[in-house]
Order: structure tokens, then sequence, then C-alpha cells
């Protein structure tokens, strides 16, 4: 390649005018050894490049299927939820249940000895109509 | 898609992806977390994947995007990039001379650009995308990709003249 053309291009090249073709020219130039003496404080510039195209990633990535772990968890949350809920609302239930239970078989117990305890209250009317005999009332 | 499939897919880029991940992000390290990360992300998405029709472009912008987020929880932070690829400055003379060669000069000029023309430079001089695919990515147009870019390689010439006129500094 003649001198001229890779002078030209450079102007360019500090302009960004170039297009990728010609920048890859003036690497091709830049990485032989007969650079134009010159133009050597140029060649560690595009030398740079190259060095920097080299580099490669070494670490391998690892691409284990990452499972939707948050999904399921989040199903299985809401289930287990739902489950103690209703479990809780269901106990509740037959405590009630049963203290209503209890309550019944106090009520009736209650209302058994106070019936009987009535039963007796009958003998005092009793004792009011034997006074009533013995006394009489001027109203009667 | 099948892992296959995104393997096919992605590994022609997933050294670019490296590659501008260490030009913004400086370590080694960190450029493999941020390839790792971008790829999990990808794969995690495997099922959009079809409907981009760049997946490269794709892959790049979030490279880009990713490392930039790191540098600004950095600079919050104010952390200084960790990284283990410092080189030793202490060794002998003929060490030094090489590690004062142009090369590795030009290298560390390429650290002082500003993170938008270090990820212009690095997409056009190393990886050789043309404009459009470089507009994909940084999302600029054409011109002003241009411009960034003439500055860049523009700042890097005159560093190098600096450095060739004065010598070893």
């Amino acid at each position: 390649m003649e001198l001229a053309n890779i002078e030209n291009l450079l102007e360019k090249y500090f302009e960004a005018t170039t297009t990728v073709q010609e920048e890859q020219e003036l690497q091709a130039y830049f990485s032989q050894d007969n650079v134009a003496p010159h133009l050597q404080e140029y060649q560690p510039m595009f030398q740079c490049f190259t060095n920097l195209k080299a580099e490669t990633s070494t670490r391998n990535v690892p691409l284990q299927p990452r499972k939707n772990y948050l999904k399921w968890i989040s199903v299985a949350a809401v289930f287990v939820l739902t489950t103690s809920l209703f479990i809780n609302e269901w106990n509740k239930q037959r405590q009630a249940e049963e203290a209503f239970e209890y309550f019944k078989t106090t009520m009736a117990l209650v209302s058994q000895s106070f019936n009987s305890g009535a039963s007796h209250i009958n003998y005092l009317t009793q004792f009011e109509e034997t006074t009533n005999k013995i006394f009489k009332t001027e109203n009667n | 898609m099948k892992q296959a499939d995104f393997l096919h897919t992605v590994l022609p880029f997933k050294d670019k992806l490296y590659r501008l991940a260490k030009r913004l992000l400086v370590s080694n390290e960190e450029a493999e977390d941020a390839t790792q990360e971008v790829l999990m992300k990808l794969w995690s998405k495997k099922s959009k994947i079809e409907a981009y029709n760049n997946v490269e472009a794709f892959a790049m912008t979030m490279t880009k995007n990713y490392c930039l987020d790191k540098l600004k929880s950095k600079q919050a932070g104010n952390l200084k990039l960790v990284h283990s690829n410092y080189k030793d400055e202490n060794t002998s003379l003929q060490k030094e001379v090489e590690l004062r060669d142009s090369v590795s000069f030009v290298h560390e000029i390429m650290e002082e650009l500003p993170e938008q023309q270090k990820i212009i430079i690095q997409l056009r001089d190393v990886e050789q995308y043309d404009f459009e695919e470089i507009a994909k990515v940084v999302d600029m147009n054409p011109t002003a990709i241009r411009v960034a870019l003439s500055r860049a390689r523009k700042y890097i010439r005159q560093e190098l003249i600096k450095k060739h006129n004065y010598g070893v500094s």
C-alpha cells in the first residue's frame, strides 16, 4: 500500500470519517513491521487496539435453568394459609358449639333445681290458705 | 429456547461484552462478574430473546448500563474500584522499560477518557462496529458519535505525541 494513501486515511481516521474497511486497512498496515518512520508514533495506538481485541472472558457462565421456586413457594404458602384459616375457623365453630352444649346442660340443671325449689314454694300457699281459714278479714 | 440454542446465540459476543465491561470497570474480576450478570439476565429473559432483532446490540446496551450503574454506585459510595490486576511497579529495569512501552501507555490514556468516549472507541476501534450499531448501544445519533470518536482519537494522539516529545515523564 502506498504511503500517501495511508497518510490520507490517517487524516480521515482522526476526523472519524473513515469506514470500518478503511480502518481495517490501517490496522493491517500498522500491524506489519515496515512502518514509515514518521508514522511509527501511531503504531502503538493500533497495536493497543489489536491487543485489546484479543482479550477473552475465561469464566464459564453457569446456566442452570433457574427454576422458578418462588412461584411454587408462593402457591404452597397460599395453600397453607387458607387451610390453616379454614381449620382455625372450624375449630372456633366447634368450640362455640361445645360451649353452647355445656351451657345448655348447665341451664337445664339450673332450671331443674329451680323447679324443684319452686315446687316447695307450693306449700307456702297451703300455709296462706290455712291462715285465711283462721283469721277472717273483714273484707271477706 | 433450549440452553444449546441460547449458548449458540450468546457465545459469539460473550467476549465482546467482557471487553466492554473490562474497558469500563478496569478490573478483570468485575468485568467477569458483569458479563456473567448480563448473560444470566438474558437467560432469564430467554423467552423474549427471539423478539429482539439484534440480541448482540441489546446485550451490549445491557452491559453498558450495568457497568455505568456499577461505576455510579462506586462513586456514590466513595469507593475506588478494587482490582487485582495491578501491574507491579517495582520490577527490574527491563520490565520497567517494557511497562513504559507505548502500547500500555495507550492503554493508560484510554482509561483517562470519559466513559462515553471509552465505550465508543471500544466499540469502533476494537470491535469494529459501524455507526448504526454503535448508535443502538449508546443511544446517540451518528453525528454525535462521530464527533465523540474523533475527539477520543485525537486525545489519544495528542497524549502520545506529548509523550513522544517529552520522553518518559
